[in-house]
Order: C-alpha cells, then sequence, then structure tokens
C-alpha cells in the first residue's frame, strides 16, 4: 500500500513536471535557444545528488565507491560546467544592448553588476 | 538536551529537507522563465544555479552516512575539471561543450543506476509475492527493492547510457575529432539500430525479472552504448544541433527516472523539467529544418542526398563568379541597405569582431545595415546571436529569418558570410533535394549577394548550394575574418 502511494505520488509529480517544464519554456525567443539548452542542460546535472545520497549507504564495495566517485564528479561537471558556461554566454546578451532596447538594457545591466560570476 | 541535537535534529527532518527541495525546485521553475527574455535571462541562470546549491547543501545535511571524503573527491575532481572548460571554451566550441556537459550528465546517471544495482540487484524480482489479482501490478514487498525502482533503475542506466555516448560522438563531430560526414552502416543502419534496442530491452526486462546478473547489466550497458554510437555516428553535422538537443531532454528523463528509483523529489521535478524543455527544443529545431525527428534518427542526411548534390555539383560547374575585396567594398560603399548573413564559417573563423567593424565602417557612410539569422544558422540556434553579442552588435540589428525574409527584395547586397546550407535556394525549387522544404533566408532576392566562403566545398550537410551559380551572386574566397578585415581596409580607403 505504502509502496504504491509512493509511487503515484512520484509520477504525479514527475507528471506535473513535466507540464511545467513545457509552459515555461515554450515561451523563449529563439535568441536564447543556445543559452536556454546550456541551461536547462546544467539543470539535469541535479542527478549529482543521486550519487551525493548513495555513496554513504551500506554495501558499498571499493569498487562501487570508485564507481559513485566518478558519477559525482561527473554531476559536478555537468552543473557547474553548466551554469558557468551558460551565465558566459548570457553575459554577452547583457553588455549588448546599449543602443537597442533602452529599459531593457538598464534592467539586464543592473542585474549582473551586483552578483559576479 | 542541548541545543545542538536539537538543531541537528531539526536541521535533518524530513519535512525541513522537503522544503528546501521545494524552494530549490521553484527555484528552477523561475529561473528557466528568466531565461524566456534577454533581459532576464542572467539572472534566470543565477537563479536556477541558487536552486541547485540548496538541493546540495539539503542532501548533504541529510546524510548520516560518512563517505564524506568521497565525495569531497568528486567535488573537487569535477570542480577542477569543469570550470576551467567551462571558463576557457570558446564561444564558438559552444555547442561542444554543451554536448560533452550534457555527455557527463548521462554518464553519472548510468553509473548511479550501476551502483544501486550492484546493491540491491541480487534482490530484483525476488522480494515480492505476487498476488494472482484483477491487478498484476499488485506485489507484496518482502525485502529489497520494489519492484518500480528496478524498472526505473534499469531505464535510467540503458537512457543514460545512450546520452552519454551519443553526446560524446557528437561532441567528437563538432570538435571534428570524427568526420561531420555521416558515417552508417548503410541500408543495415536501421536493423542494427533495432538489433542493439532489443538487446538492451531485453537485458533490461531480464534483470527486472530477476536474473541477478552483473555481467547482463554490464553488457546491458554496452548495448546501450553501441546504440547511442549507432544512432549518432550516421548523423551529418547539420542535424547536430537537434541530436544534442535530443540527447539534452534523455539525459534529463533519465535523470528523472532515477529520482523515482532513489525517491527524490527534486531529481523528479528537475529531470522532468529538463525532458519536457529538451523536447520542445528538439521540435522546434527539427521544424525549423523541416525534418522529422524519426528521419533524422533513423538515417543520416548524407545518403542518397550528397549524390545528388554532388551530380548537381557537375551541370553548375563553371559558372561562378569570383570577386575581390576591393570590388566588394564598392559593392558595399554604394548600397543603402546591405544585409549581412552569418553562419557557421564565420564562427570558426572568429570573425564576429571583424564584421562588427565592418558594419561600422559601412554605417559611418550612411548604410543601412543589419544581420539575417536564421533559426539554425551556426551549429544551434541561437549560435550567431551569441558570437554577434559577443562582438556588441545592438539587438535590434539581428533579425530572425520570418522578419529578415520580406526585407531582401529592397536589399541591395547581401553579404553572405560562411553560411551555406540555409541560404541555399534548392529547398524551395528542388523537390529532389535533402533540404527540399526547409525555410530559408531568401538572400537570391536581393539585387546582389556576396558570398565570403573558404572554397567550394559544399557546406556541412554536404549539398551543392544553387546560390553560387546565380548571376547576382559573387564569391570572394577566403577565411572569413580576414576576408571581411580585407573589405573593411579598402572601405576606410575609399
Amino acid at each position: 500500500m505504502i509502496i504504491a502511494s509512493t509511487l503515484t505520488t512520484n509520477l504525479a509529480i514527475l507528471v506535473l513536471a513535466g507540464f511545467i517544464g513545457f509552459v515555461v519554456i515554450s515561451k523563449v525567443p529563439n535568441t536564447l535557444h543556445t543559452p536556454l539548452m546550456s541551461g536547462t542542460n546544467a539543470i539535469h546535472g541535479i542527478v549529482l545528488l543521486g550519487g551525493l545520497l548513495i555513496v554513504g549507504l551500506s554495501g558499498n564495495g571499493t569498487f562501487n565507491k570508485v564507481i559513485l566517485v566518478i558519477a559525482i564528479a561527473f554531476g559536478t561537471i555537468n552543473v557547474v560546467g553548466g551554469f558557468l558556461v551558460t551565465d558566459r554566454m548570457l553575459e554577452m546578451f547583457k553588455s549588448k544592448p546599449k543602443q537597442g532596447g533602452g529599459d531593457a538594457a538598464g534592467k539586464g545591466e543592473h542585474d549582473g553588476k551586483g552578483t559576479g560570476s | 538536551m542541548n541545543g545542538l541535537p536539537l538543531a541537528t535534529s531539526f536541521l535533518q527532518n524530513q519535512s525541513f529537507l522537503d522544503v528546501l527541495y521545494i524552494i530549490a525546485f521553484g527555484l528552477f521553475i523561475q529561473g528557466l522563465r528568466g531565461l524566456s527574455g534577454p533581459t532576464t535571462a542572467v539572472r534566470g541562470n543565477r537563479i536556477a544555479a541558487v536552486g541547485m546549491a540548496i538541493a546540495v547543501i539539503a542532501t548533504l545535511l541529510n546524510r548520516n552516512e560518512g563517505n564524506w571524503g568521497l565525495i569531497a573527491l568528486g567535488i573537487a575532481i569535477g570542480t577542477a575539471v569543469g570550470v576551467p572548460a567551462a571558463r576557457r571554451v570558446k564561444m564558438t566550441a559552444m555547442p561542444q561543450m554543451v554536448a560533452l556537459f550534457n555527455g557527463v550528465g548521462g554518464g553519472a546517471v548510468f553509473l548511479i543506476s550501476w551502483s544501486e544495482f550492484r546493491r540491491y540487484g541480487s534482490t530484483y524480482g525476488s522480494h515480492f509475492v505476487q498476488v494472482n489479482s484483477a491487478f498484476s501490478a499488485v506485489n507484496f514487498h518482502v525485502g529489497g527493492v520494489p519492484t518500480y525502482v528496478a524498472i526505473f533503475s534499469v531505464f535510467a542506466a540503458i537512457v543514460g547510457s545512450v546520452s552519454f555516448w551519443g553526446s560524446n560522438i557528437a561532441f567528437g563531430k563538432l570538435q571534428e575529432i570524427i568526420p561531420g560526414r555521416p558515417i552508417s552502416f548503410g541500408s543495415a543502419q536501421q536493423i542494427v539500430n533495432l538489433v542493439l534496442l532489443v538487446l538492451a530491452l531485453a537485458a533490461g526486462v531480464d534483470l527486472v525479472a530477476g536474473a541477478h546478473s552483473e555481467l547482463l547489466f554490464i553488457g546491458m550497458l554496452v548495448c546501450a552504448a553501441l546504440l547511442g554510437n549507432a544512432v549518432v555516428l550516421p548523423i551529418g553535422g547539420a542535424d547536430m544541433p537537434v541530436v544534442i538537443s535530443m540527447l539534452n531532454a534523455f539525459t534529463g528523463l533519465s535523470a528523472a527516472a532515477t529520482g523515482i528509483a532513489l525517491n527524490n523529489p527534486a531529481l523528479i521535478v528537475a529531470g522532468m523539467i529538463v525532458g519536457a524543455s529538451g523536447s520542445i527544443l528538439t521540435n522546434l529545431m527539427a521544424t525549423a529544418m523541416n525534418r522529422s525527428i524519426p528521419a533524422i534518427i533513423a538515417g543520416g542526411f548524407g545518403g542518397g542526398g550528397a549524390v545528388e548534390g554532388a551530380s548537381g555539383a557537375g551541370e553548375h560547374a563553371g559558372t561562378v563568379r569570383s570577386t575581390s575585396a576591393a570590388d566588394a567594398a564598392i559593392q558595399l560603399a554604394y548600397a543603402n541597405r546591405v544585409v549581412i548573413v552569418p553562419g557557421y564559417g564565420m564562427a570558426v573563423a572568429q570573425a564576429q569582431h571583424a564584421v562588427r567593424e565592418l558594419t561600422k565602417e559601412l554605417e559611418k557612410r550612411g548604410v543601412e545595415v543589419s544581420y539575417a539569422i536564421h533559426p539554425v544558422a551556426g551549429r544551434m540556434p541561437g549560435h550567431m546571436n551569441v558570437l554577434l553579442a559577443e562582438a556588441d552588435v545592438p539587438y535590434d540589428q539581428l533579425k530572425e529569418m520570418d522578419e529578415a525574409n520580406p526585407e531582401f527584395g529592397r536589399t541591395d547586397v547581401s553579404l553572405v558570410i560562411g553560411a551555406n546550407d540555409v541560404t541555399n535556394p534548392a529547398a524551395k525549387n528542388n523537390p529532389s533535394s535533402p533540404i527540399y522544404g526547409m525555410p530559408i533566408l531568401e538572400v537570391s532576392n536581393s539585387h546582389s549577394v556576396i558570398v565570403i566562403k573558404r572554397s567550394m566545398n559544399p557546406g556541412f550537410a554536404g549539398i551543392e548550394n544553387e546560390l553560387y551559380y546565380e548571376p547576382e551572386t559573387t564569391m570572394l574566397f577566403g577565411d572569413a575574418k580576414s576576408a571581411v578585415s580585407e573589405i573593411t581596409a579598402e572601405l576606410a580607403q575609399l
């Protein structure tokens, strides 16, 4: 009973997340598709959490530990590299619209200043 | 009871953890919304990154087990590799980089599944007592993991492995380590793919049913790996953006499957959002190229198309007119309206800054300059925008295809810089062309066309471009960057 409800809850989350992904993404203009792909790419690096969760569990032999360290390293590359690369791409959009869209440019520039990468 | 255990137990409270996860994926969604506009995109990406940091911290807080050293080691290796790679990669090499980052994500997924199999695989299929009721899925949990966990874990392993190897091949092709032209087994290709898929699935089913063999699991991973290779190798470079996007969606789905297997909502939500967004993006790109996704996967671009293109080349040969930088400069200087059509050639030559200089020089002379960007120019959608943005080209000068096409009729000179297939009129005129039906930039409608190109070699799709043989077209052979710089220098002297 408990098993079934965990599964159905997770399936419900899965389906709803799919719809959210669909709605949120379908509004993105062509010009931002490369950064978007890069950004979503970074987000699926969340699989890193899987490695973090199971690396400490009992029953892990040496080989298993090696696999999981590689998995954590892979996940970290995916996350860290993904977000950094996306940020670099978007930096370029930000500095640019000086001549173009007035308020749009101001906003973008404002955002970047405080945070730094 | 002193404060510390209380605090610890509060931080490790499952509800607290869930709240952190909910905050994290709220931030992911907010971040993706931000990515939908140029003004909010930087912030959007950073919001998503904060969400990721929260998810990681929440997970680390909730761990009771040891092995912190291993975690530190893995994260240290990942950071040491990922950060310099992301910092140093050239803007032109972005698509490869995305492919590579996507690949390691898939790699992490299948390694985690493998590890899970090593821990629980011996209980797959053996832990339940099947009850033959109206609902065949009703099983009693006796020990080990529920069947659905095995199913999702095995699914994640297959998809993760396909994504890992497929992405690496895509990287190799874009980096030109592997030839960009399609490599295939010819007509046997689809059978090979199908056999590999069936073998991987059969192994997976056997494992879920309780085969308890690690060798079989490895065999399944190998079949999936070969499938990843076999699917991507035959695909020509022109279709590569679609493939990377598809593999991105695959990795997302496999991460979501891992989330179900590990009962982790953050993985499910983040993975599924990526799966959904990647699918949409894949579809958009395929539509822009008038390619159906099944057709891309089933067989490469090369095949019959390249042969036809070659025969077409024979007919045309000899009618190409070449020009010099000086002539091109004069043509441009006396134009009222110039449209620049950038392509991958501009990207490889790093010519975006030179192009910007040329634009400034022309604007000084009162020439109206804009850029026409095909949705799949370069190797990925938006690739050209990124490069031109890097060179400080004003956003409002970049015109998307639908906006640019009606304007070609009143354009004096179209300057095509390293773009090829996206300007090929065969996509409109020649039903036998493999790119027939793909929307193109209708460059040939403008009064004259100057094409800067290294040689007459066909483009990435391996198809001859009829545009080059048309009477209004002149070719300026050379590296995009030096050719553009030469034109700028000539202009300055006029």
